[in-house]
């Protein structure tokens, strides 16, 4: 049952000191801003956060890791121009990295989700990131062991939700949101706008809402700054 | 475009007209971020190509400018780009499942090197104080039917580019089938015997002195097939 609260700040109550955190995203695009800014309010620490990036500019994840809210970061791009908080947590020794290829971090994230105890894929066969792993030949083709990962908690962003916890998501922003939706204990989404049941056709659904646990809709303030084809979106 | 300078080296612009030109009419293709994404200003409208982005979207259009950008409809380079009509947004282990999967054409990498036999090595330079970061280099590079690869044949300290063994750490084994580079295109085929180069044509030097500069056999095309820079081709 999607439970849904008034404010960012209930709605990331579930996270502890010492969370794993699935946190939707690449680069800003999805990224929950409203939810990490309401946990970075709340003062939980020894974070491990699962995502695509770690963190770009002065907004979102960048801020988590300068006050050193986040202990670990499992991700595939943590470099980027505007990395600088990460660079330097990361210089400094104060955060650790697990680096892993973006379609096994996709596909570990599916996997925990969909109650597999491990794959073998072909991605990173021969490379350092693969060092260390068990590794097979199936058909002539080398493969890598991966393992799931999930998490305590899942904050991602969607467009709509419905009162039955349903989900749309909008353009690019969907990335990581419906792979993560299923892959935490407890799955928390800010969306724009909340709709009665009947209002999202069954045929378009994209996360159901079995996967959804709290919802707060934060309305026209979490709007992108330019989004133009709003109307049409709507 | 001049074609009687057939002893002057391939610019960017001249690789990127060649890579296009290339792409077989229907594909579905992926060009990575940096120079393969010059590629797309020479697809033809009539060559049906379309371009996929691992953030998750099929049916990308040119980068977005004024009141186009929106902030949730970006490349794989987190840049603001278009959708052409018939596209369509999908997850991250979809979006990976998609290149994993064998499901692309083609994809056009960067690169540092890429060995006789088809590894590359693009995703780092292997220096002690460098931040890792792989996004989806890996997955593309086992993922496509075909790998090509744009570069310089020589680095800066003159050494060439295309080895007998990569000394940077490596991205994908045996995955690259095609070299785009200012001094010729390079074959590279996975036949019975093992993998083998062939010098499709020549720039800027003649194929026995590119021949002389490698330190791998080099099949070299048959006489007098020294091709000009690359006119429109069709």
């Amino acid at each position: 049952m999607t439970e849904f609260v008034d404010t960012a700040a209930e709605a990331v109550a579930s996270v502890k000191d010492g969370s794993t955190v699935l946190l939707g995203g690449f680069g800003n695009a999805g990224q929950p801003m409203e939810l990490i800014d309401a946990l970075l309010e709340s003062g939980t620490t020894g974070l491990t956060v699962v995502s695509n990036n770690a963190g770009q500019g002065d907004r979102g994840l960048a801020l988590l890791i300068k006050e050193r809210r986040v202990r670990k970061v499992i991700c595939s791009f943590p470099r980027q121009s505007d990395s600088w908080h990460f660079d330097e947590a990361y210089r400094a020794g104060d955060i650790e990295l697990e680096l892993v290829p973006q379609g096994n971090l996709a596909e570990r994230l599916r996997a925990a989700g969909a109650g597999i105890g491990a794959f073998f894929t072909p991605t990173g066969y021969g490379t350092s990131l693969a060092e260390g792993k068990e590794t097979r030949e199936i058909e002539g083709r080398h493969y890598v062991l991966e393992h799931p990962i999930r998490g305590d908690v899942a904050l991602i962003k969607a467009h709509t939700a419905d009162d039955a916890g349903n989900l749309l998501y909008r353009k690019t922003a969907r990335n990581f949101g419906p792979v993560m939706a299923t892959a935490a204990a407890h799955t928390v989404v800010q969306v724009r706008q909340r709709v009665p049941v009947g209002s999202i056709d069954p045929e378009h659904v994209v996360t159901p809402g079995i996967y959804v646990d709290t919802v707060t809709a934060l309305g026209a303030d979490a709007q992108p700054e330019n989004q133009p084809q709003e109307a049409k979106h709507a | 475009m001049s074609t009687e300078n057939s002893t002057s080296t391939l610019s960017r612009e001249d690789l990127a007209r060649l890579v296009a030109a290339d792409i077989a009419p229907g594909s579905y293709v992926n060009l990575g971020i940096g120079q393969p994404t010059k590629v797309s200003d020479y697809l033809r409208a009539d060559q049906q190509v379309t371009l996929h982005t691992e953030n998750g979207m099929l049916g990308m259009g040119p980068e977005a400018h004024g009141e186009d950008i929106d902030e949730e409809l970006i490349n794989a380079g987190k840049i603001p780009v278009t959708e052409h009509p018939g596209a369509s947004y999908f997850h991250q282990a979809d979006s990976f499942a998609i290149m994993r999967g064998g499901h692309l054409d083609v994809c056009v990498l960067g690169a540092f090197q890429v060995s006789a036999a088809g590894d590359l090595a693009n995703w780092s330079t292997g220096a002690p104080d460098a931040i890792p970061a792989v996004g989806g280099a890996m997955d593309l590079a086992i993922g496509a039917k075909e790998v090509f690869v744009m570069m310089s044949l020589f680095a800066k300290d003159g050494t060439p580019k295309i080895v007998a063994d990569c000394t940077y750490p490596l991205t994908g084994l045996a995955c690259v089938s095609r070299i785009y580079t200012d001094h010729g295109v390079f074959l590279i085929e996975q036949g019975q015997d093992g993998p083998s180069v062939t010098l499709r044509e020549a720039h800027g030097m003649s194929p026995q002195e590119l021949a002389d500069r490698l330190d791998f056999p080099l099949t070299l095309p048959a006489e007098n097939s020294w091709r000009p820079a690359p006119t429109q081709r069709g």
